[in-house]
């Protein structure tokens, strides 16, 4: 029997790929991994069982792939997808269609939570809960094994029993853990199949040589009845499932039922779940047992149809008390799902009725540890038991959540061994811990087990890995609470993180640094001293970095570590680790180059001898504390709440400590001092020329210009750097350009962007890379200053230059994208043109992650308090969403004129007219306006009629507030689209901005409509062979829709331009803007050369279209120069067409023929289109009213 | 009929007209055009091991960027069958040539360590190269580095690709040596078949407005030849090796004066890339007429007819002659 190391997601693709013909897929973090197997084995042409090469097809949205399902399963193909959370939701109207059809099909569901207060893209049971009624079988699979096994299980009974299968497993605790599993092979599969189900589901097939009608419309004489015709197949369901899993244990030895009974055999308490929980609530079980009680669980595996009567058989006549619990909230129900099926299940049965409680665990991948699980079943000793509990959690509100007995531990095997890694995203520690994993997996008899958590972080984000090796398999499903070993990868964590707290005692610490062993305790702060003389640790460091960086390896410690670590266990002979660790360089490493692989090869011998034990003194000697996660003149909520997140104690937040609708203050990122840069850019005022080119391209807002009076340098420090500023408007003042050195990722996209060099020495700018350690503490006292600096007037400058733009104050800071995002520009300068009076509606993406995912958020408000209004709806629905955000605004508007004019006598004629007649077209009137709306509030106190209060509840509408509607390309040109297309249409004042990486970036680079072709992306591993979509055309075409495409690398000032523009315009506005991103596979560094180089060849022609005509008569302007640049010099320097050349060189020489080819034709076409002069209507207001003339 | 076969390497060739690196000897198409045209043999554009670690690592880099950092994506690409990062490409285009051609094919190599010298050296023979090309591109700009050590790695480097393979070996390098008639000895010494004069460096330019470096492409000139016959006239009869002279061969007599002074072929990149394949047959005529003119029989006759051992005056040659070349020179500024 095969034996492979793999996660949850892979042992349910292998199967769905081996029995499966059709494919329709859609990306869905976590359930992504899944298609993009599936698509890489059909490119590479993997044949499923039969021998074919299954045909997999990327669709629109989740909607589109089930849609495709349900016409493939009619043709009568084996057909399946993968999905989760939002897109199973987008699912369920074809699943009810398929249902009803009673047609043979299987969705793989990686468990995850439906956003509600919030997104969350970690694990619980609301999505599939949302389809039990859809009609579809549904069984759950616990771990990554399981998860391998009921996949087949699935397939099989769904052939027979006829019953579509919602096979699902919990997203991330399962899909993501790697474990050792056994595979099935090939004549294993078949064996749970037969050919004559097969047969008869594809004769069921619609063929128009004997043709029939299905999805017919019925009347309410016969629905009813043929709707119960269908009750026999499911009847049968439980009876092919249990087939099914007596054909695998046939098979394999490996036994499952419909419900699964573990414990005492004469429980007294019981309880009942379904998913990966399972695991720690049998270690618990076995571990309370061992000590005399009567507990046991049963695992629910067939959902729906539910087993009653196998639940009632399962379950111990002696069983007094159950607790069932939901990894799921259902409010206002009585009681949440499984546990209302337990309970109609004892109770139908009639008789005596143990006791029955339900409750709630789990939540967004909430950890569930053996602590919590005895906890549960403690809580039915008492009489009687809580009701409608929570356990995880401390709630202070409704007090429902039981105390979980934090001093319980189950038993570990002997020989386990647990250890937990801290490293960055960018050192390779989770790549090498996956190595290691599968090493020990695949070369030793031990189980092995990896679990990673990230944070929210794209740019330096931290890693932590947990990694179980044990004799016995391993059953914790769990993050590791006492770990025998605990590695630190990058040194400076222990200045700012409990990195110990998870050490047991006498546990070893491997850190890497860059001290010696003879020096490294000086260098701890007083917790790390403390934690490792209170618990006796066994300390060793290597310098990982100098290792690495003398292999040629820069900074990947990958390598390193991972020999560092096997040379600290005995998990292999530390010769057959090396060896072991080689032969998985050669594996992960091979294809791309026997030069990478030589350089870790001489990494890995370099390692054993760079590792050092550290001679640990008896008494704690350090006098540094580490640092606190927030300064202490932080917010309320912020040292409060934010703080408790950053210290990796979010977990131990009460209920009552978080707000009650998903609504949080702005501007927190400011107060998470990350300092992740290795070198921060300094100026040099000296060759400066106040271009602002620095500040526009900062993805970070990290570069910082000001202008100000030569006054406010008085109380300056003296290393703060000014300049006299070159301007007609402000002769006087002086210019700073400042770095957050805390902030700035250190991506170098200003320096390259900087036009002033030296004389005297070429290639020193005025902004230039340098040594954070040098610089950060008299950076972070000029920033202080520089903070303190007098706001200048928004009116001083004109807004329509960057060098204007770049004196705003952004209100979009500090965000969390990757180091030199190519979206970030843009979003940072549309707070500094209107920030103060925007409500943004951000579709899911990116966008909204690095915009909004806790702990700290970026978009920031001004000295005021006012700032961008941000909401996230969905993926699929934000076009409609803003416009939702527009029409109630428009509303609240007019409300307000009519209860003004009603109250004039009231408020004053001189106040309504000038707050009905304000010229609220630049800021300063939007100002006024709010200077004005605040005496209406103000007079409206002292009114005593009954429509002030209403009119002081709208008054706010009578400020001109725009609304933006941002996403990424998935959204727009996919997913979004037809909403997107209704919204522009509806000739309403939006403007949408549209940041357009080409490719699915939040999802890890899957092809867009918008993935221009020759690229290679994830599902278009073969290169792209369609076009990219030209969105702005389409938007064109309604001729009432300003259109403008812009690229700030190529040309800053129509970005700049573009956007006052497009908010100017009354009616709908649509700005399209090029955006480099990592999965273009280019030096982020260099993303503005790359925007530049997209323009000259012609990839991305910069142009606005403006339905009044402008000046001239002529909506559109081509504002970038015919292309001078072949497009094969564009593609060759980005890796994602590069790729394709090197795989491919024949297809990529014909895809870029193609390519190059649409770029011509469309600079053909939109030179005519520039010739084209257009009757412009009388105003913009007519245009948008009267949607019907052209 | 005039006899214009040499030997190179210990290869026959049909005339000493070969078609030197460039890219025109890249692809397969022009290959084959520059057999059609006459061309002797051909040598490969050289497989530069650095550009082969820089694409590793680029491409090592760019699949590593971003990945197992965020719990949405563990990675940003595709994973691919093959990326064809390594010597791949360049070792198909051996084989290729190989079955296409029926001349000699030589192929090119560019080391960057050790290592890497001798494993594609390997690879490129067992590709089916009839010979190596050593192209040792080293610029000595380190002010500590010990003349007798630069010659020494030359020296060894040869050794080692000697010792790792047994197709003829030429070696190509560029003047700047001290002592170049010591330094081809040892060249030889060490297992050199040929060599080839010389490596034409391109240097680097200025771009005044942008106030940047620039590589800049510049095709030879045959002015530049002189520095080439001077060398293989000198060595001529003294070393006993294969010469190629190569950079600023152009025209026929560019080819008759190297024959002259003893080259067993001469290379042609510019002139091919100027004027394209066919310029070779224009040339294999031409040279043909030139030696039935001067009523010699073969190639083999006319080589290092005027060599140094033969010329009148040796000191032309061997002293740096250049007080001559001053007395003797005219212009029109000089009254």
């Amino acid at each position: 029997m095969g034996r492979a190391t793999i996660d949850g997601n892979e042992a349910a693709a292998n199967i769905a790929y081996a029995l499966s013909e059709v494919m329709t897929i859609y990306p869905i973090t976590p359930a992504s991994t899944m298609g993009e197997l599936a698509d890489a084995w059909s490119a590479a042409g993997r044949p499923n069982a039969w021998g074919s090469v299954p045909r997999v097809i990327e669709m629109q949205s989740e909607g589109g792939a089930a849609g495709a399902l349900h016409g493939a399963l009619q043709k009568g193909t084996l057909a399946t997808t993968f999905t989760a959370s939002q897109g199973l939701l987008l699912m369920l109207p074809n699943m009810y269609k398929i249902a009803g059809e009673l047609t043979p099909a299987v969705i793989h569901v990686a468990a995850r939570t439906i956003a509600t207060h919030a997104l969350s893209i970690f694990g619980d049971h609301s999505d599939v809960m949302a389809a039990r009624s859809t009609g579809w079988a549904m069984l759950a699979s616990a771990n990554p094994q399981e998860a391998q096994d009921l996949a087949a299980v699935s397939h099989a009974a769904t052939l027979s029993s006829r019953v579509p299968f919602l096979h699902f497993f919990d997203g991330f605790r399962t899909s993501h853990e790697m474990a050792k599993i056994s595979l099935l092979q090939g004549g294993e599969l078949l064996a749970l199949l037969e050919d004559d189900d097969i047969l008869a589901h594809r004769e069921r097939g619609l063929h128009s040589g004997a043709p029939a009608l299905r999805g017919t419309a019925q009347n309410p004489d016969v629905f009813f009845q043929a709707r119960e015709a269908a009750n026999p197949y499911y009847a049968a369901v439980p009876y092919a499932v249990r087939e099914a899993m007596q054909r695998l244990a046939e098979q394999t030895g490996r036994r499952y039922d419909l419900v699964d009974y573990h414990g005492h055999p004469e429980a007294e308490r019981v309880v009942v779940l379904m998913g990966s929980g399972a695991g720690a609530v049998a270690e618990t079980v076995d571990e309370l047992v061992r000590g005399g009680e009567r507990v046991g669980m049963v695992t629910v595996r067939l959902y729906r149809p539910f087993p009653s009567e196998a639940l009632r058989a399962a379950l111990p006549a002696t069983v007094q008390s159950i607790a069932v619990l939901d990894r799921t909230k259902e409010p206002g129900a009585p009681g949440e799902p499984l546990y209302l099926d337990v309970v109609a299940a004892l109770a139908e049965a009639g008789g005596r009725m143990p006791t029955v409680v339900g409750g709630r665990y789990g939540l967004s991948s909430k950890e569930f540890t053996p602590s919590m699980a005895k906890s549960v079943l403690d809580a039915l000793r008492v009489d009687p038991p809580p009701r409608s509990f929570t356990v995880g959690i401390i709630d202070d509100v409704t007090h429902l959540s039981l105390p979980p007995d934090t001093s319980f531990r189950v038993r570990r095997a002997d020989g386990e061994l647990q250890a937990v890694f801290y490293g960055l995203g960018s050192d390779g520690t989770v790549g090498a811990n996956k190595n290691s994993v599968a090493i020990v997996g695949d070369q030793t008899d031990l189980y092995a087990q990896g679990y990673f958590v990230y944070d929210s972080k794209k740019a330096g984000a931290v890693t932590v890995s947990h990694l179980r090796f044990s004799p016995e398999p391993l059953r914790s499903s769990y993050l590791i609470e006492e770990a025998d070993l605990v590695a630190c990868h990058q040194f400076g964590f222990l200045a700012r993180r409990d990195v110990l707290k998870l050490a047991k005692p006498g546990a070893t610490f491997l850190v890497n640094s860059p001290h010696a062993a003879e020096d490294v305790w000086e260098h701890l702060p007083v917790e790390a001293q403390e934690a490792i003389v209170d618990k006796g640790l066994d300390v060793h460091v290597i310098d990982a970095y100098r290792i690495a960086r003398e292999a040629g390896l820069g900074m990947r410690i990958n390598t390193v570590m991972q020999v560092a670590f096997f040379a600290l266990t005995d998990l292999l002979p530390t010769d057959e680790a090396v060896g072991a660790v080689k032969g998985a360089i050669e594996r992960s490493y091979g294809k791309r180059g026997a030069e990478i692989v030589e350089r870790n090869n001489d990494a890995v011998d370099r390692a054993l001898a760079g590792l050092a034990r550290v001679e640990v003194p008896d008494r704690v000697t350090a006098t540094t504390y580490r640092e606190p996660p927030v300064p202490a003149e932080a917010p309320d909520f912020v040292r409060r709440v934010t703080a408790r997140m950053l210290a990796d104690e979010g977990d131990l937040l009460p209920v009552s400590a978080l707000p009650v609708d998903g609504t949080f203050p702005l501007g927190t990122a400011r107060w998470e001092k990350r300092a992740i840069a290795q070198e921060i850019p300094i100026w040099d005022p000296e060759i400066c020329i106040d271009c602002g080119k620095c500040a526009i391209v900062c993805p970070h807002a990290a570069i910082r210009m000001n202008v100000f009076e030569p006054s406010a340098l008085d109380s300056a420090p003296d290393s703060f750097q000014s300049k006299p500023f070159k301007s007609r408007e402000l002769s006087d003042h002086l210019l700073t350009i400042q770095v957050a050195p805390d902030d700035c990722t250190g991506c170098g996209v200003c320096v390259e962007v900087c036009p002033a060099t030296s004389k005297e020495h070429v290639g020193h700018k005025s902004i230039n890379m340098r040594p954070a350690e040098e610089h950060r503490e008299v950076e972070r006292i000029n920033f202080d200053h520089f903070q303190r600096l007098p706001v200048l007037d928004r009116d001083a400058l004109p807004h329509n230059t960057v060098k204007g733009s770049q004196v705003l104050l952004p209100l979009f800071e500090f965000s969390g994208a990757c180091a030199g995002c190519g979206e970030t520009p843009y979003l940072k300068l549309l707070t500094q043109l209107f920030g103060s009076r925007i409500v943004v509606a951000n579709a899911t993406g990116c966008s909204s992650i690095y915009g909004g995912n806790l702990p700290t958020t970026p978009w920031s408000t001004n000295a005021e308090g006012q700032g961008p209004a941000w909401a996230n709806s969905l993926f699929e629905d934000n076009a409609e969403f803003g416009l939702g955000l527009r029409l109630a605004l428009d509303h609240q508007g007019t409300e307000a004129r009519r209860l003004l004019t009603e109250l004039a006598g009231e408020v004053g004629d001189d106040l309504v007219r000038a707050l009905l007649d304000a010229d609220q077209s630049e800021d300063a009137g939007v100002a006024s306006q709010r200077r004005r709306v605040a005496e209406l509030t103000a007079r409206l106190e002292r009114s005593t009629d009954t429509r002030a209060a209403r009119l002081a509840s709208v008054a706010r509408g009578l400020v001109r507030e725009s609304v933006w509607i941002v996403g990424g390309d998935g959204w727009a040109y996919d997913i979004g689209y037809g909403g997107l297309d209704h919204v522009l249409a509806s000739g309403e004042d939006v403007n949408v901005l549209v940041l357009d990486t080409e490719v699915y970036s939040n999802t890890g680079g899957q092809a867009s409509k918008a993935t221009p072709r020759a690229a290679i992306a994830k599902f278009a591993t073969a290169g792209k062979s369609m076009p990219k979509k030209d969105l702005g055309l389409l938007a064109m075409q309604y001729g009432t829709v300003y259109v403008g495409q812009i690229a700030v690398g190529a040309n800053d000032t129509q970005t700049v331009r573009t956007l006052l523009e497009a908010a100017a315009w009354p009616g709908p506005s649509l700005v399209l803007a090029y955006s480099t991103c990592i999965a273009h596979g280019i030096d982020m560094s260099q993303s503005m050369a790359h925007m530049r180089d997209a323009v000259k060849s012609g990839h991305w022609p910069l142009y606005r279209y403006q339905p009044d005509g402008g000046s001239d008569g002529k909506p559109f302007h081509l504002d970038s120069r015919k292309p001078s640049m072949p497009l094969a010099d564009f593609v060759s320097r980005e890796g994602r067409f590069a790729m394709l050349q090197r795989s491919d060189p024949e297809r990529a020489e014909q895809l870029l023929q193609a390519a190059q080819s649409d770029v011509d034709q469309r600079w053909r076409y939109y030179e005519q289109l520039a010739d084209v002069s257009r009757d412009a209507p009388a105003s913009g207001e007519d245009t948008t009213q009267g949607m019907t003339t052209p | 009929m005039t006899d214009l076969r040499t030997r190179y390497l210990g290869l026959p060739l049909r005339s000493p007209l070969v078609a030197s690196a460039s890219p025109l000897t890249g692809a397969l198409d022009s290959l084959r055009a520059l057999e059609a045209s006459g061309a002797a043999a051909v040598v490969l554009p050289s497989l530069f091991e650095e550009q082969v670690t820089h694409d590793t690592l680029e491409l090592h880099d760019m699949l590593e960027t971003g990945a197992a950092s965020h719990p949405e994506a563990t990675s940003y690409f595709a994973e691919l069958q093959d990326y064809n990062t390594g010597p791949t490409r360049y070792l198909r285009l051996v084989e290729d040539a190989k079955e296409k051609l029926e001349i000699p094919v030589i192929a090119s190599l560019n080391g960057t360590t050790p290592g890497g010298w001798t494993r594609y050296a390997r690879l490129l023979a067992e590709a089916g190269a009839d010979a190596l090309e050593l192209n040792i591109y080293r610029i000595a700009a380190d002010v500590d580095a010990d003349p007798r050590e630069v010659e020494d790695d030359y020296v060894n480097l040869v050794a080692r690709v000697r010792e790792a393979v047994d197709v003829p070996l030429a070696v190509k390098v560029g003047p700047f040596f001290t002592a170049f008639a010591n330094m081809a000895r040892r060249l030889v010494d060490a297992g050199a078949d040929g060599l080839v004069l010389f490596n034409r460096f391109y240097q680097p330019d200025i771009d005044p407005e942008t106030r940047t470096v620039e590589p800049r492409l510049v095709l030879s000139t045959p002015e530049e030849l002189r520095l080439v016959l001077r060398w293989i006239a000198i060595l001529q009869g003294r070393v006993e090796v294969s010469k190629a002279a190569t950079t600023g061969i152009h025209a026929v007599e560019d080819v008759v004066k190297a024959l002259l002074v003893g080259a067993d072929v001469t290379m042609l990149a510019s002139a091919l890339l100027r004027h394209g394949p066919a310029r070779l047959a224009a040339l294999e005529d031409g040279l043909a007429t030139w030696i039935a003119e001067h009523e010699y029989d073969s190639v083999e006759q006319l080589k290092g007819s005027t060599g140094q051992q033969l010329v009148a005056d040796p000191s032309a040659f061997e002293r740096a002659n250049y007080m001559r070349t001053l007395t003797t020179y005219s212009s029109p500024f000089l009254v």
